[in-house]
């Protein structure tokens, strides 16, 4: 008996517990809402952003232990413009378009669209999920079109700079000026090392890098191969050109036959010496240097993007003695090239061998005009350490040299500038 | 003409692009020009292979130095090929159960699958790691201390090496972890202020090469990549 009203007691409490646990959780408070929400629109964008901020919740604070709001939930109405002289606009109910974690007043809908004007609400949710009551918008906003993207405003700049330099000297020099260009030892040897194979009775092998001729690197490396060419017709030598790309084969035969026709020797252009391999990286290495040590080519010519496979390529070549000139804007690379080829092209250098070998005036004039780009360069950098570290050194430096120099950090180097 | 046209054509695109890049509304243009390129590559694609096979083919019918590579890279060709556009392996998917050839071509169990897995893989790998030969034969050449600039590149390739490695940052352990001398820091040193420093001279040198180069080729001032006018 005894035994029975313990057990019956013993259920009693637990429903008790479960009963008061249910209640707990149901009765949880929902946190206050968030108050002085605004929409505006996303600047620099085709239309398509708009941005809705507010003011956090109450309950929403930083050294909330337990946490009561753990994030924001955005809700969007969307309604159409009304067209002139036509029925009144159907509008669309509140649905969610994103949510923010705590402590985050800030939302960009990217999602927007330009023939709509929109409302936003949002709601903050408990770790429970409980949503408080919405703090809603009252004025519809609009997305807008910008025409022009601020924050690349300085790149416009320096391009315009630079590039009118680059326009202005190819004009002075076609008008008869002469300009000094410094001899680039790499590039003075392209013609020894066409001469030297030619003497050893060898190939010369070109290798044009491994991107396609959507890259930069592979025009400038296709540009060199055109003046290599001239100089393999002239000295009649022949050149093997192995590709890894389809459209790098069909432009380095269009431009080697023209070099050929230009050097007065079409007969001996052999459109088979231009050939494709793979575009599998390593595939076209084993094949490349394969026919290295088999030919034995009396100079190798690197020109172009290489990644992994730029060792791999002139190590070979070092190995069976050819003369090697490499030339290539990857950085990380050009340690390689520099240990294992005769002469390398260090990124500008190779940019500047086109030029530097057609020996045409109006080209050379492009370098001066790169050259001013790297003055404007180098004075801005010297400007920007000075201002820098004199505002660091001072105690109480003036308010507008400090302005400067943030203007310089955030407008032209930051988000809105060269890094946004 | 032949030259003129392609000329016309690459400038008018290059500047269009080059604007797009200002204005928000044409920012996605150069995505799609880009698909196209795919595309274009992706037909210029049959052009490689065919020449490919072609050479190939020449260099086993008159036996030239390496044909027997040459057969190899055909039979290779021929059977990637084949397997792949053949659909050698695959399982059908479960919408069309009856299809046998539904399945995608480089499911996980397929022939196209098994080749890449346990041919080509190895075989990228095997040329890859050749790599961990050629930098220390590279090293060797490089490092030899024959004049002033070779040994400070020496010296400085000894510390950053052993600065990146247990046994170097185990050697200078006994300094304060503050200290200048200790060799990871000596690296960190390095990498972060002369490396650096130099990187993006040579990065800044090759931004304006880069758009030199860019507006040379748009201005149709270096036509060598489209050949000459004569033809």
């Amino acid at each position: 008996m005894q035994g029975s009203i313990r057990i019956r007691m013993m259920m009693l409490m637990a429903a008790f517990v479960v009963v008061c646990g249910w209640s707990a959780i149901s009765n949880a408070a929902p946190p206050a809402p968030p108050s002085g929400i605004t929409v505006k629109d996303a600047p620099n964008d085709a239309g398509t952003g708009l941005i809705v901020e507010w003011q956090l919740s109450p309950d929403d604070r930083k050294d909330a232990d337990p946490r009561v709001v753990v994030r924001y939930e955005i809700d969007r109405l969307a309604r159409p413009l009304k067209p002139e002289n036509e029925t009144p606009i159907k509008e669309s109910k509140f649905a969610k378009v994103g949510e923010v974690n705590f402590q985050l007043a800030k939302y960009l809908d990217q999602n927007a669209n330009r023939q709509h004007e929109y409302l936003y609400r949002v709601r903050a949710v408990s770790v429970d999920g409980e949503s408080s009551t919405a703090v809603e918008s009252t004025v519809a906003v609009q997305p807008e079109l910008q025409y022009f993207d601020m924050r690349r405003a300085w790149y416009l700049v320096l391009l315009v700079v630079v590039g009118g330099a680059v326009v202005y000297f190819i004009q002075v020099v076609k008008s008869g000026k002469d300009l000094k260009i410094r001899k680039i030892a790499g590039l003075e040897a392209v013609e020894e090392a066409v001469g030297r194979a030619t003497e050893m009775g060898r190939s010369c092998l070109f290798i044009p890098g491994i991107l396609d001729i959507n890259d930069i690197q592979t025009v400038a490396g296709i540009t060199v191969m055109s003046r290599v060419a001239g100089l393999v017709a002239e000295y009649n030598a022949s050149l093997e050109i192995p590709t890894c790309r389809s459209l790098v084969m069909t432009t380095s035969r269009e431009t080697v036959a023209a070099a050929y026709l230009s050097a007065g020797r079409p007969d001996a252009y052999r459109e088979d010496d231009i050939y494709y391999l793979t575009d599998e990286q390593f595939g076209y290495v084993a094949a490349v240097t394969g026919n290295m040590v088999r030919k034995k080519p009396a100079a190798c010519f690197y020109m172009g993007a290489f990644f992994a496979e730029s060792l791999l390529l002139a190590e070979t070549g070092n190995a069976i003695g050819a003369i090697q000139v490499a030339g290539t804007a990857m950085p990380s690379q050009l340690p390689f090239f520099v240990a294992a080829c005769d002469y390398t092209l260090i990124g500008e250098e190779f940019f500047a061998a086109s030029a530097y070998l057609s020996h045409e005036p109006h080209q050379l004039g492009s370098l001066k005009g790169q050259d001013i780009g790297k003055f404007i360069g180098g004075i801005l950098i010297i400007a920007g350490c000075l201002l820098a570290t004199v505002v660091a050194v001072m105690t109480d430096p003036p308010s507008g040299l400090e302005s400067l120099v943030t203007f310089i950090r955030e407008n032209i180097l930051g988000e809105k500038g060269f890094m946004p | 003409m032949k030259r003129t046209i392609p000329l016309i054509i690459a400038s008018v695109t290059g500047f269009v692009l080059v604007g797009t890049f200002f204005i928000p509304y044409t920012r996605d243009w150069g995505d799609e020009v880009l698909e196209w390129f795919n595309i274009l590559a992706a037909i210029a694609f049959i052009l490689g292979g065919g020449n490919l096979m072609k050479l190939s083919l020449q260099k086993i019918s008159y036996k030239r130095p390496g044909w027997g590579y040459a057969a190899v890279t055909i039979i290779a060709f021929i059977a990637t090929l084949v397997i792949g556009l053949g659909k050698f392996g695959v399982a059908p998917v479960k919408e069309y159960p009856t299809y046998s050839l539904a399945g995608p071509y480089d499911e996980q169990g397929s022939g196209f699958w098994w080749i890449f897995e346990y041919v080509y893989y190895p075989l990228a790998a095997t040329m890859f790691s050749l790599l961990a030969f050629f930098i220390a034969s590279a090293a060797f050449r490089a490092f030899r201390a024959k004049n002033v600039e070779a040994t400070i590149l020496l010296s400085t390739a000894f510390i950053v090496l052993l600065g990146r490695t247990y046994a170097g940052v185990f050697l200078t352990s006994w300094l304060p972890d503050d200290n200048v001398l200790r060799l990871d820091n000596m690296t960190e040193w390095i990498m972060n202020n002369m490396n650096t420093a130099g990187m993006r001279a040579i990065t800044i040198g090759i931004a304006l090469g880069i758009m030199s180069t860019s507006l040379k080729v748009l201005l149709g001032v270096d036509r060598s990549y489209i050949g000459t006018d004569d033809g």
